[in-house]
């Protein structure tokens, strides 16, 4: 860690600030991934951490290497957009293949049982 | 001063996401049934592509950084093929 005795205050505080929010939002995330009942809703949690956590991890990432760089080092963006654009591809495509099994097996889940049993 | 500021809030960031792949890992093994599992996978590689850069900003290199990049390209494509298998029964059609 001796290479960041040159790094100044006012650059630590929200690079300190930014790794434990994001860090915090990726653990809120996947806390709401074990514990949610079904699985439509356990669908949304961890995008909490894909979007907000990365975000506030990757500008950490920024603002560190730029001060210590001194030149403004932007590679994380990046990492940044292809996670952005490729999370929601993966949860519809995730979502969709959940909800085909779920009616292969005779159970849809976006009409509720009162009214399944109702129309039968 | 900077450096204890920092070096405790990369302790404590690592650890939160250490907390965090430990709950995906345990939706993977657990996962009542196999969407389950694949989602728990989907969060636990974006977890460690975290851990990844944290450990690039303590190391002060950006060797981890490509690291992070190669496991965020090779997670969209297990999770998108994983997904496609799940729907179809076959990756390539």
């Amino acid at each position: 860690m001796n290479h960041a005795a040159d790094l100044p205050l006012w650059a630590a505080i929200p690079v300190a600030l930014l790794l434990l929010l994001g860090s915090g939002l990726a653990l809120t995330g996947s806390i709401g991934l074990l514990r949610l009942k079904s699985f439509y809703e356990r669908l949304h949690a961890p995008t909490i951490g894909t979007s907000y956590g990365i975000f506030c991890v990757l500008l950490a990432s920024v603002i560190f290497f730029t001060v210590m760089q001194s030149r403004l080092v932007m590679h994380e963006v990046l990492i940044g957009i292809f996670v952005v654009v490729t999370t929601p591809v993966t949860l519809m495509l995730l979502g969709r293949a959940a909800l085909h099994r779920d009616r292969l097996e005779g159970k849809d889940p976006t009409h509720p049982v009162e009214q399944r049993e109702a129309a039968e | 001063m900077t450096v204890a500021l920092l070096t405790w809030s990369l302790l404590a960031a690592q650890l939160m996401l250490g907390a965090a792949m430990l709950c995906a890992t345990y939706r993977v093994l657990k996962g009542p049934r196999a969407q389950d599992r694949v989602l728990g996978l989907d969060t636990l590689y974006v977890n460690g592509m975290l851990l990844l850069l944290t450990f690039g900003i303590r190391s002060g290199t950006t060797l981890y950084f490509e690291a992070a990049l190669v496991i965020a390209l090779l997670g969209f494509v297990s999770t998108a093929a994983l997904a496609k298998f799940l729907m179809r029964g076959e990756v390539i059609e």
